[in-house]
């Protein structure tokens, strides 16, 4: 079953969106040092993705797949190319006024993924956890300040009282996580963008920290994306799973089809590759990464067909269009795994 | 001899090395150290031991103690057997003959160490020429032949590191780490920073490696899924002990000690059921060990024993060793808890 774009889109949209990224695309310009040749890096390409109310989308990709860029352009971070993203039905790239785009920042809020650099080591927890409330003006009392910072910390299960005045170096990553975690929740925010939340914590910690999400997800009524490589973690955390390659969508689905049904070439060689005795996928061997491709140079047609052990002359020729082949599974392939 | 006891030690003889005893200490600024505390385990020929452990769990510094590789800050006792030699007691000439040729070190992070200005193939050369004497021609040779062992085309080793993808480089040095026939290799996290896919490629090349090489390794990782994949046997590390060793099997299937059921069930898996899991309580401690159980402060099971005397490793159920009161008193596990 192969729909015309405008009802893919509508597909796609469940009922009230938080967030909608159409067409969206990201070009970063690098002027290569030697030769003064500018080459275009092509982080994301065409991608277009709706977030509803409430659930948690984990992106999953390799590195250099863009799932961070895409990420941090939803932050508006960065500045697109071409396309746009919805915030409540508003392009967030299209504020007119001042407080229409500090509305923005207050309700899409941002962890990432190394605490040992994303929290100011001059600042105390207490000073992180509370100076976003005060620059949006949302603790102006003083005396109501410590309240709210204990709260926000009693809620990320650290304690107030021993933990308040400490600096970052004093505390180890997982308590180092969860400050990160109530800063970017000290403004209430709707949507929380986590990239890598928890790979660079032990793996004794990283459970800690995915709990505490889910918690707080269900008690804060928000809307997670979640930037992973981790296929466990997006499977953990996640309702719908999206697969990066290559700067664009391959393969979108709910948790469980996406794991058990893969239908894109690639999202089955990802599976296949998932160390562990447990692994039920059978192994599928694709080409080595062609190094004459990049992001600056991505193949012709389907990107992946370069190592696709099933591409055919078509995925050389002709670009997929990521295609609804289930009820809510949408695949950008030519000839896709049971479809 | 216990048949039991010979499961979690592997089968006897055949014993490329024997590390007994192994403590080491550092000398710091804030005081001593010990990092590694009474570390005894050993490697059979053809057998991979997963070392798997979270970071300053003491895993690095077991193995770089093998090779002797420890700054001047660190003390280490004990005793490390290798065809009947100590290499504690190794002298430098003696280390020139036993580094490299009989024991190879991919260190962390070592894809990122290969010399950017300088061929790939010719950092190989190099390798082999400073361990011994043979002529440029024959090590080139023996180049080609590593590298092709290792799936990279000989035409390559003229590229330079920039040219090679991250799971190439990491082959190379793995060429590089094999050039001398070692019988036993070190990799010290040798897949972290690599992509699942490449990963995946990078394990079945270890075991293709080790059955047709008949070599040895012991594979350093905080990754339980990946040691579960390559390792014949696996030994748990925990704040400078091995808190468990044995049979892949028996450790990560059906763990003993209490702190490696927390870290096997820890772990978000991609396939099975589905199931809510929980986290084990506070931090790995760094520097100062608690008393008697280091396990105890973050162990659900613990009870007053645990707090004041060092379990020793001892036969569990499954057939592992594991360094726990509650193997030899599996009555004091609440039922309810579990």
């Amino acid at each position: 079953m192969k729909l015309p774009e405008a009802q893919v889109q509508n597909a796609i949209s469940e009922p009230s969106p938080i967030l909608e990224i159409r067409k969206l695309t990201v070009h970063f310009q690098r002027r290569e040092r030697l030769i003064g040749r500018k080459t275009t890096i092509r982080a994301v390409d065409n991608v277009t993705l709706t977030l509803a109310e409430g659930e948690t989308l984990s992106l999953v990709g390799e590195s250099g797949s863009g799932k961070s860029t895409l990420a941090r352009t939803v932050m508006k971070l960065n500045q697109p190319t071409d396309g746009t993203i919805l915030f409540r039905g508003q392009d967030i790239f299209e504020y007119q006024r001042g407080e229409d785009l500090k509305a923005f920042r207050k309700r899409v809020q941002m962890i990432f993924q190394d605490p040992y650099e994303s929290l100011n080591p001059q600042s105390t927890v207490f000073n992180t956890v509370i100076e976003p409330r005060i620059i949006h003006g949302l603790a102006p009392d003083k005396d109501e300040r410590s309240n709210i910072a204990s709260r926000m910390l009693s809620m990320v299960g650290l304690d107030p009282n021993s933990k308040l005045d400490r600096y970052p170096h004093e505390l180890s990553g997982g308590e180092r996580q969860r400050v990160a975690i109530a800063r970017a929740l000290s403004l209430e925010p709707e949507l929380l963008v986590a990239d890598e939340p928890v790979s660079m914590l032990d793996v004794s910690i990283r459970l800690g920290i995915l709990n505490l999400l889910q918690k707080l997800k269900q008690d804060l009524k928000l809307t997670y994306l979640v930037i992973t490589h981790d296929l466990g973690v997006a499977r953990y955390v996640g309702t719908r799973i999206a697969v990066m390659y290559f700067g664009q969508i391959v393969e979108i689905a709910e948790t469980d089809e996406l794991i058990n049904h893969p239908m894109h070439h690639y999202t089955s060689l990802l599976l296949s590759s998932i160390p562990g005795t447990e692994n039920p996928q059978p192994l599928v061997v694709g080409s080595d990464v062609d190094f004459s491709y990049s992001a600056a140079n991505p193949p012709s047609g389907c990107r992946f067909r370069t190592r696709c052990p099933k591409a055919q002359d078509k995925c050389a020729s002709t670009e997929p269009k990521l295609t609804e082949l289930a009820r809510g599974h949408f695949v950008a392939c030519h000839y896709p795994l049971n479809p | 001899m216990n048949q039991l006891t010979t499961d979690a030690d592997g089968p006897p003889g055949n014993t490329v090395i024997e590390v007994k005893d192994l403590s080491v200490t550092y000398r710091t600024q804030l005081g001593l150290m010990k990092a590694v505390d009474g570390v005894s385990f050993r490697i059979n020929k053809g057998e991979i031991l997963g070392l798997a452990g979270e970071s300053a769990c003491g895993k690095t510094t077991t193995a770089l103690s093998i090779m002797r590789l420890l700054g001047a800050n660190a003390t280490v006792e004990g005793h490390i057997g290798l065809d009947g030699k100590d290499v504690l007691q190794m002298t430098e000439e003696e280390l020139r003959n036993f580094r490299w040729k009989q024991v190879s070190l991919i260190p962390q992070g070592s894809m990122n160490s290969l010399d950017p200005v300088i061929p790939v193939g010719s950092q190989i050369v190099e390798a082999i020429r400073a361990h011994d004497d043979s002529s440029k021609s024959d090590a080139r040779k023996t180049t080609e032949k590593l590298l092709s062992s290792v799936s990279i085309h000989p035409s390559r080793a003229k590229n330079y590191p920039h040219e090679f993808s991250g799971g190439m480089k990491q082959r190379a040095v793995i060429a590089m780490a094999l050039a001398l026939n070692p019988s036993l290799v070190i990799a010290d996290e040798p897949t972290t920073a690599l992509d699942v896919v490449v990963q995946k490629q990078l394990l079945l090349l270890l075991q293709d490696l080790k059955n047709k090489l008949g070599i040895s390794f012991l594979f350093v990782s905080h990754d339980l899924s990946v040691i579960g994949e390559i390792a014949d046997r696996v030994a748990v590390m925990y704040a400078g002990k091995i808190v468990e060793i044995g049979r892949k099997i028996d450790v990560l299937k059906n763990p003993s000690h209490p702190y490696t059921q927390a870290l096997v069930n820890s772990v978000p898996r991609v396939f099975g059921n589905r199931r809510q899991l929980r986290s084990i309580p506070g931090n790995p401690p760094t520097g100062i060990w608690p008393t008697g159980c280091r396990f105890h402060p973050r162990c659900e099971f613990a009870f007053e024993l645990c707090k004041q005397l060092e379990p020793k490793l001892q036969l569990s159920n499954s057939g592992s060793q594991a360094a726990c009161h509650l193997v030899s008193q599996p009555e004091r596990k609440d039922p309810g808890k579990q």
